[in-house]
């Protein structure tokens, strides 16, 4: 038993600071979150707990996924992500292959493309709001303005102003902050293929495209899988950028996470936690999956 | 600590592929003249894209009051000045100089942990190690909003002083999920045969850990340390919850520079702004070669 | 909170608390031990006041009241806790958590009527009926003004300032040149639109506006224009009927008053409304009168560079919001919180800060010669008009409801429902706070 002991304990001993605190501020405070929301704190009194609350069940998610508001923000939202993932994937990938090859002051262009990253959205936000500026022709400012000094006037639009497709706008300056991460790791994944193996498609007579094709796209296949991953569950956090850039309550970029925070300062705290915990279920739909594939993998 | 740190992290946990040698990058130059041609005009024009946020900053710190607005955003300032900045110096250096006091002992701490974390999870491993990693792993995923109200009634049930020490918790705290990640991952690399002649020679867990492992472990460091670092600096979620603009870090008061005022005055917030970005981006100007680096050696070299 | 709820939280608090003693990283310079007795404890003579007023003329106005106060009260120490941003959103995230955990500060800032209800409600602060007695206020104070604060009987808050939301600002130029007289008044809102119209017609913006909240401020004008002082204050208790064929008038000149206005409206912040007042590119504005400052930092005079006047059809009515300082439940020092509010509603603390922030004394006693030229003509109008609350400043509705009216607003004005359903958006919004 002692030498059991003596064998685990110590590893186990280290570890569980880490495991207490996790537990607590990660997996309690979801566990007391679940428990507000399924009560009937959906004013002030009952929320900061002066007068009790009672057990509804699931009246809140009702109430929220019943509510066309909440499905324009949950559409958002799947809107968001989509535009977000497939540019930061695009541009990314895009960036990653054209430095893969020899280029003079690789390092140069790998730290422009990646330095967006260090800027916070509360910095970049103060002028991505006049970027995003929805006024065109005679009054166009921020990027409509740039499009028609150089030529592109075609291009000019309202933004994040479009009530259907609005939120897409939003993603840019999102794209602009990650793409260069996800040049990162695609550049480490085009790094990370043997040389041999390149070689040897050239000697057998392959052609650029299906060397591309058949040796180097499968050996990326991880990299992609784990920036699809990480992406598509940041833009659940989409909350900074709108927070800075619109307004939290503009109607067109309403998302869950703007709903909760305006919930949440009407103190229907009951609601607000529904949300949270709906945006927890994306999230693990999303990455449990993902995290058992990760653990089989790790075992094996 | 903000998503992007989050996504590096386990990024750099990911690559499991061997670094490419960098010699050959020296073949086919020259072979294709015309795509190369193509290949620097696309980067250039790529980097003028990016670029475009940040020159509208730029310029638009160094106009006067009038000429700062958004109809002359891509103007040159009709005069220069530095009045701009020497306003957002005075306004945002103390909360500056706290936000250094909060970020290098929360990056410090939680590599420090991550990486005791990291291998105890992978080299001096117990049962149910697997578990326990992707337990915490899952940390590193939750939204906030899942768990930011409950949160923010312990943290003032507990007692914590609103500012810095509190902020520097809770970055440590979710923090942990990442920083353990990135080390297991780099550790795992490290032969078996190396702790078995540390634990033939007697050497106990600690001393293993201090004499075999810490001294390779510097390039999964300084990857951590970075990304806690920018994370904990441009993070502002936790800094409007539980700091206020007399305690809390920079983002905050940039904040209060930004949106707070009735008048605002677009060219010290955008001075503000910069000045706000200036040590991450001198983080990863100076360190970025080292990050990418240590990125790609992720779990790989030993 | 169910008593479940509760035990958990406290389970998970002394959990917390223990981690926190192991740790070595909670440690606090504050002098407090990270026990659960929650929070700093200000030692006697500390008064800790909460604002949201950080920068600008607010933060000045507040430095001027600091100053009277430590005149008047020198052996209380004056402890700073404004928390800026976000028109005191965030602030108003941290003080509930304060309050929730009876770790409350001395005393906060609050916008002055319904928005207190959730604070009332909560239990989380003091009826200062005896205080209006004790300073002498219930004379100072209008006599409106008063009954605008009183819930069942009970007042629980003193007010610091006024502001006027029912307020339009124009560039005489502008107007000039779409051939209009810039000294004309607009007694209805049906007499303003032809004045729109020949703004339109030269190009400019007729009326500049800014985001969600500045047209909820437009639609509360418009409403109090349309429907009367009277039938305006019964929306908010249940007098006047939401569903009413007046009330869908009013909400179609709503609907025309935005096809009056800037497209990028919703990317804008009221300061870059106002500015195109400044700027020739707009003719009007409707804002409230901090926008006053914004005229005079452009070094604009009065009726040469800019006009004003009240919203057309609003004359004689004074829409108010005002700030106004609280007493908490269980108040580390409540002594001193009293000093602070006997300041806030002495003639000389509101004297002090109105000239600093520009806008009124709640007092009706304060020397008009003291103040602005603006500010005079306020002054005049707070004393003799009607009193109504603001619905975009917290005066007139709890918060959840003035919440709901803002995203049934920003719904509507963005294209996404028509005015029937906006009509609709709007009773449910207004029949939930009630």
């Amino acid at each position: 038993m002692f030498r059991k002991f003596r064998h685990w304990g110590p590893p186990l001993l280290l570890i569980s600071p880490t495991l207490i605190v996790l537990g607590i501020f990660v997996y309690g405070l979801i566990a007391v979150n679940i428990n507000t929301s399924l009560t009937d704190a959906n004013d002030a009194a009952r929320s900061v707990g002066s007068e009790p609350s009672t057990f509804v069940g699931l009246d809140n998610y009702a109430e929220l996924l019943g509510s066309q508001d909440f499905q324009h923000s949950l559409r958002n939202l799947v809107l968001y992500t989509v535009v977000f993932l497939v540019g930061t994937m695009a541009f990314g990938f895009l960036w990653a292959w054209l430095l893969d090859r020899p280029v003079r002051f690789e390092g140069f262009y790998r730290s422009i493309y990646l330095f967006p990253m260090a800027v916070s959205f509360i910095a970049s936000g103060v002028v991505w709001r006049w970027l995003l500026n929805s006024n065109q022709g005679e009054s166009a400012l921020g990027l409509n303005r740039l499009f028609q000094m150089v030529g592109l006037g075609f291009l000019q639009n309202n933004w994040w102003n479009n009530i259907n497709v609005g939120i897409a706008a939003i993603a840019i300056p999102a794209i602009w902050q990650l793409s260069g991460y996800v040049m990162a790791l695609f550049l480490a994944g085009f790094r990370g293929i043997p040389d041999e193996l390149r070689e040897a498609g050239r000697m057998d007579g392959a052609s650029e495209w299906k060397l591309y094709r058949f040796v180097i796209f499968p050996q990326l296949g991880p990299v992609a899988l784990a920036a699809v991953i990480i992406i598509g569950h940041m833009s659940l956090k989409a909350f900074d950028l709108i927070m800075s850039i619109s307004k939290p309550a503009n109607y067109q970029t309403k998302v869950p996470a703007v709903d909760m925070y305006i919930l949440k300062s009407s103190f229907d705290y009951a609601s607000a936690a529904a949300v949270g915990t709906i945006l927890l279920v994306i999230v693990g739909v999303l990455v449990v999956p993902y995290l058992i594939h990760n653990h089989r993998e790790g075992r094996s | 600590m903000t998503t992007a740190a989050a996504a590096a992290a386990a990024a750099a946990a990911e690559l499991t592929t061997p670094i490419r040698p960098a010699s050959r990058a020296k073949a086919p130059v020259g072979r294709f003249s015309a795509g190369r041609t193509i290949r620097y005009a696309l980067l250039l024009v790529f980097v003028m894209i990016v670029l475009v946020p940040v020159y509208v900053l730029v310029v638009t710190s160094f106009k006067g009051a009038g000429d700062a607005s958004p109809a002359r955003a891509w103007n040159l300032p009709q005069i220069w000045t530095t009045e701009n900045w020497r306003t957002a110096w005075e306004t945002l250096s103390p909360a500056l100089g706290r936000t250094f006091q909060m970020v290098i002992p929360a990056a410090i701490i939680s590599s420090v942990l991550g990486s005791l974390n990291g291998f105890v999870l992978s080299r001096w491993r117990f049962r149910g190690a697997d578990i326990v990693f992707t337990l915490i792993l899952f940390g590193m995923f939750i939204p906030y909003q899942a768990v930011i109200i409950p949160l923010s009634q312990i943290v003032v049930q507990v007692g914590l002083p609103s500012g810095v020490p509190t902020l520097i918790f809770l970055h440590v705290i979710y923090g942990l999920p990442i920083t353990t990640l990135i080390f297991r991952n780099y550790y795992q690399s490290i032969p078996h045969e190396l702790i078995e002649a540390a634990r033939i020679d007697g050497a106990g867990m600690l001393r293993t850990y201090y004499s075999v492992v810490l001294p390779i472990s510097v390039p999964s460091f300084v990857v951590v340390l970075i990304w806690q670092f920018t994370s904990a600096w441009n993070d502002f979620l936790f800094a409007v919850f539980f700091s206020s603009s007399q305690n809390g870090p920079v983002t905050l008061a940039l904040n209060n520079l930004a949106n707070g005022a009735m008048l605002q005055n677009y060219g010290v917030s955008m001075a503000g702004a910069l000045l706000a970005s200036f040590p991450t981006l001198l983080v990863y100007i100076l360190l970025g070669r080292y990050f990418i680096g240590g990125l790609m050696s992720g779990s790989v070299k030993g | 909170m169910t008593r479940k709820h509760t035990r958990i939280m406290g389970v998970v608090a002394a959990l917390a608390a223990a981690t926190l003693a192991l740790s070595s990283c909670g440690s606090d310079d504050g002098g407090n031990d990270g026990g659960t007795d929650g929070g700093t404890s200000n030692s006697a003579g500390q008064v800790e006041v909460f604002t949201w007023w950080a920068s600008g003329s607010e933060k000045l106005g507040l430095d001027a009241l600091v100053e009277v106060f430590n005149t008047r009260h020198p052996d209380v120490e004056f402890v700073n806790g404004a928390v800026a941003g976000g028109a005191g959103s965030a602030a108003k995230d941290l003080l509930q958590s304060r309050l929730q955990t009876n770790d409350p500060p001395d005393t906060f800032q609050a916008h002055a009527g319904a928005e207190l209800t959730d604070y009332i409600n909560a239990a989380q602060i003091e009826d200062v009926s005896d205080l209006y007695e004790e300073f002498e206020l219930t004379e100072a104070f209008p006599e409106d003004l008063i009954s605008r604060l009183t819930v069942d009987d009970k007042i629980y808050s003193i007010p610091s300032n006024i502001h006027r939301a029912n307020m339009t600002w124009a560039n005489p130029t502008v107007l000039t040149e779409a051939g209009l007289d810039p000294t004309a008044t607009y007694a209805t809102l049906d007499e303003w639109f032809p004045a729109l119209d020949a703004v339109q017609a030269t190009g400019k913006t007729p009326l500049s506006i800014a985001t969600t909240w500045t047209q909820v401020h437009l639609l509360e004008t418009v409403l109090l224009s349309a429907l009367g002082d009277e039938a305006y204050s019964g929306l908010w208790d249940g007098t006047t009927d939401w569903n009413s064929p007046e009330v869908t008038a009013a909400l179609e000149d709503f609907e025309k008053l935005m096809s009056y206005t800037n497209t990028d409206r919703d990317g804008l912040d009221w300061p870059d409304a106002t500015q195109q007042v400044i700027d020739g590119q707009a003719a009007f504005n409707v804002m409230g009168d901090w926008a006053v400052a914004a005229f005079e930092e452009a070094g604009q005079e009065a009726e040469t560079d800019f006009i004003y006047f009240p919203v057309p059809g609003t004359d004689g009515v004074f829409d108010f919001l005002a700030d106004s300082f609280t007493l908490p439940v269980g108040a580390p020092n409540a002594d001193g919180a009293k000093a602070w509010l006997e300041t806030v509603g002495s003639l000389e603390g509101q004297t002090a800060f109105n000239q600093a922030k520009g806008s009124i004394p709640a007092r009706t006693d304060a020397d008009p010669a003291d103040f602005s030229e603006y500010q005079q003509t306020a002054i005049t109008s707070f004393a003799d008009d009607t009193i109504v609350s603001s619905l975009a400043h917290g005066a007139a509705t709890p918060v959840a409801t003035l919440n709901a009216i803002t995203d049934a607003t920003s719904k509507f004005t963005s294209g996404g429902s028509d005015l029937a359903s906006f009509q609709s958006e709007l009773a449910a919004a207004a029949g939930s706070g009630s």
